[in-house]
């Protein structure tokens, strides 16, 4: 790979964390045949969860902090395992709180801003068209790359850090303008009436493209929202970073002579039955990935001041949770026995080990993770029948 | 024997094969502490991988597993160098952290030339395995 004389000086830099991360982002350019770098106007680190990274990942950051690791540009932390103020009320334990504080300390120390959200392209991170960023987050990666046009590879969590601190990331895969052409034609042909929708259409679509960047037809209408929970689903079921949506995202492609696969209303029903394996959830969460302000209010709307026999947790940013209360949505939700949630979603905290064993989502995303990561039983479907069960 | 093949990290080492035909996910899997394959079913379950030369055909699972690598070269109980089919990012990133010699693309099928116990040397400036 070519380095530019600044590039090469950091290989030798006197911080070891610097040449570290150089060396990190060479050798990993070098194993994806990158000709170059590119510069990255910000970063997203991912592996925040002690539940995700475990004893080696908080080594690893401490270390990296110890050595003198600080970020040189803008740079978001995703969800951490837990609400970092109000963990006590969600019944984490004392032990996971401390280890999982050492690795927010490490990031702070660091620089990383601690929004501690999967979603920071709602409110504070909004690249523009064509942007290099490097992220890690996979539905906020694909979010930027097709949504809004900017620039990045799925990244781990040491090469995010490492771009972080150096500014830098090789120049291949969706850096480059040939790699971003679509693969599969999706012809759509279902009501996709609500955010489960298109969670279970995008949960189909990522297990049949796997990674490839799949061009929707026949999507009438999507809003943020709603492709938040499309390209969570399908980089979770699958690894897309990248996908088209006809006159919404793009206004054309060249899709000529391309594999083409048909989602109708039976493939919809048959997505909702393999995801839905309960009926009879303990606890439902919204907020995968992070609910917007839309969201909240649209659920808070929903429950009508009636008693809540279950938990309901709604998970969003401590950024939207501050609208959130200033409109009164969040004393809504409180008085009818839910919580707001922050920092955290029900995939990344230790929800195993909270004695829930059933779990209501209208997310493709986390209906995907929760039976692996979670150990959890699905419930699966639209806002207005996971509300019913939890108040009735 | 040589075995030729891509410098993933380079480094010279010496060490018994242990190989694993099935790809191993770090996470989860290996005591961080001793070294101990600790994946129930796997192939390596109950063997110490500390200071070997481990053969396996690629990595899987958790992003996680670069930190475990990395985690055991500071606990002194990494492998003493890793040769795969294909190096993924996830081992990649652990051996270029933890400073583990690391070879990919391998001009011989590894799984039939090479055998368990047999005593190896690496060096990654020469491009070989030697067996």
């Amino acid at each position: 790979m070519h380095l530019t004389k600044e590039e090469e000086k950091l290989l030798e830099d006197d911080n070891p964390a610097i040449r570290k991360a150089m060396k990190l982002l060479t050798k990993l350019g070098d194993i994806y045949g990158a000709e170059e770098m590119v510069e990255v106007s910000s970063a997203q680190a991912s592996g925040v969860s002690y539940k995700s990274i475990g004893d080696p990942g908080i080594k690893f950051l401490e270390e990296f902090a110890e050595e003198g690791g600080e970020v040189s540009i803008p740079t978001f932390a995703n969800p951490a395992g837990m609400d970092l103020e109000k963990w006590r009320e969600m019944n984490i334990s004392e032990s996971f709180a401390k280890k999982q504080n050492r690795i927010i300390e490490a990031m702070e120390k660091m620089g990383i801003t601690i929004t501690a959200s999967c979603t920071p392209y709602l409110w504070s991170n909004l690249p523009r068209k064509n942007e290099h960023i490097a992220w890690a987050e996979s539905s906020a990666v694909s979010f930027a790359n097709s949504v809004i046009g900017a620039k990045t590879n799925r990244e781990g969590g040491p090469s995010a850090l490492a771009a972080a601190i150096t500014g830098r990331t090789p120049k291949h895969g969706l850096h480059l303008e040939e790699n971003r052409e679509p693969t599969h034609i999706i012809e759509v042909d279902a009501e996709l009436e609500s955010i489960s929708g298109f969670g279970a259409l995008g949960s189909w679509v990522g297990r049949e493209v796997e990674d490839g960047k799949p061009y929707f037809k026949g999507i009438k209408k999507a809003g943020t929202d709603e492709l938040k929970g499309l390209g969570a689903a399908m980089a979770a079921s699958g690894a897309v970073a990248l996908y088209f949506v006809e006159d919404i995202t793009v206004d054309s492609k060249d899709t000529r002579g391309l594999e083409k696969l048909q989602f109708g209303e039976e493939e919809k029903e048959e997505e909702y039955q393999e995801l839905n394996k309960t009926e009879n959830p303990e606890l439902v969460v919204f907020g995968c990935p992070h609910c917007s302000i839309n969201e909240i209010r649209d659920i808070s709307n929903e429950l009508k001041d009636e008693e809540m026999n279950k938990e309901l947790w709604v998970c969003t940013s401590k950024a939207v949770k501050a609208w959130a209360d200033r409109m009164g949505y969040t004393e809504k939700i409180e008085e009818a026995g839910g919580k707001v949630v922050c920092d955290t979603c029900n995939v990344v905290c230790p929800i195993e080990d909270m004695r829930y064993e059933r779990t209501g989502t209208n997310s493709g995303k986390a209906a995907n993770y929760l039976p692996g990561f979670c150990e959890q039983k699905v419930m699966f479907s639209n806002k207005e029948k996971l509300i019913e069960k939890v108040t009735k | 024997m040589k075995i030729k093949g891509r410098e993933v990290v380079e480094g010279k080492a010496h060490g018994e094969i242990l190989i694993s035909e099935e790809p191993i996910g770090f996470y989860g899997s290996v005591d961080i502490e001793t070294g101990e394959f600790i994946e129930e079913g796997h192939q390596l379950e109950g063997k110490n991988i500390s200071g070997k030369i481990l053969v396996f055909p690629k990595g899987k699972g958790s992003t996680v597993g670069s930190y475990v690598i990395y985690g055991l070269a500071k606990n002194g109980k990494a492998p003493a160098a890793i040769v795969n089919e294909e190096t993924e990012t996830i081992v990649a990133t652990g051996c270029i952290l933890g400073e583990i010699p690391c070879i990919d693309n391998p001009d011989k099928d590894i799984f039939k030339v090479l055998e368990d116990g047999s005593e190896a040397h690496l060096d990654t400036n020469k491009g070989f395995l030697e067996v």
